[in-house]
């Protein structure tokens, strides 16, 4: 799934490297605990997650995600912004809850998630 | 590549929001190394959990990544209070962390869990009262 397209289904406002939406996502994951999120292995993965501190960016790269969503109005920081884009993540925000974030993109088909 | 190659770091204790910046140093000098992403990816998750640990337990301490030609080595040392129980230490759920911590996504029981799931080897050698020296190795080859 295009990072436009999940813009478009979470009805989400881009907030840095709009540049890089056109790339496709093929793992999801939904988490407040980067703890877990570190856990994974994933491919071109997007996080979906309502924490706001900056080391969900660094979580996010560690991770080689190339988008992270904050979910129910949560606003980064703009120091997070800042380190978003020194490595190319889309950030987006959307007013959804993560629940139905998670499923409106999981029921359009961002369904892979391949553990270690 | 014919020597190794030495990165040393001083992880600053006292502030958690700038904790993971020597990982992602390290993760530009991999990949400018011309690394394996793949193997990049797994010294670079173990390094960031373990200078989160080092913030969160220990106040700060000193990362070191030997880059050799056959491995990647990250030797993580500190001088905090040490661990009491390794095994107990080495379980997935089991933390210390204060709440503060686990409100900002981390001290979940995970962090030695991962840097052993995402390296080849790892050994800690622990002194209550004197401090912790952590050393992983990633295979290159």
């Amino acid at each position: 799934m295009k990072i436009s397209n999940m813009k478009e289904l979470l009805e989400a406002e881009v907030l840095c490297c709009e540049e890089n939406i056109d790339k496709h996502v093929y793992s999801a994951c939904g988490c407040d605990l980067m703890s877990d999120v570190l856990a994974y292995v994933k491919d071109q993965a997007v996080l979906l997650t309502g924490l706001v501190n900056p080391q969900v960016i660094r979580t996010a790269e560690m991770m080689d995600m190339i988008c992270i969503v904050f979910v129910r109005s949560k606003a980064p920081t703009d120091e997070m912004l800042a380190l978003a884009k020194e490595s190319g993540i889309v950030i987006m925000k959307t007013d959804k809850r993560l629940y139905e974030a998670c499923g409106l993109l999981y029921t359009n088909g961002l369904v892979g998630n391949k553990v270690k | 590549m014919g020597e190794e190659l030495v990165f040393t770091f001083d992880v600053d204790g006292d502030d958690f929001t700038s904790a993971g910046q020597a990982s992602v140093q390290i993760k530009k000098n991999l990949r400018q190394l011309g690394i394996n992403p793949e193997i990049i990816r797994r010294v670079s998750i173990a390094m960031y959990e373990g200078e989160i640990n080092m913030v969160i337990h220990a106040g700060g301490g000193e990362a070191t990544v030997k880059v050799c030609e056959d491995y990647i080595e990250i030797i993580l040392k500190d001088s905090g209070p040490g661990i009491k129980n390794i095994d107990q230490a080495m379980q997935e759920g089991f933390s210390t962390a204060p709440d503060r911590i686990r409100s900002l996504g981390f001290g979940a029981g995970m962090g030695l869990p991962n840097m052993k799931r995402y390296t080849d080897s790892m050994e800690i050698d622990s002194t209550v009262g004197v401090g912790t020296t952590v050393v992983m190795r990633v295979n290159i080859v």
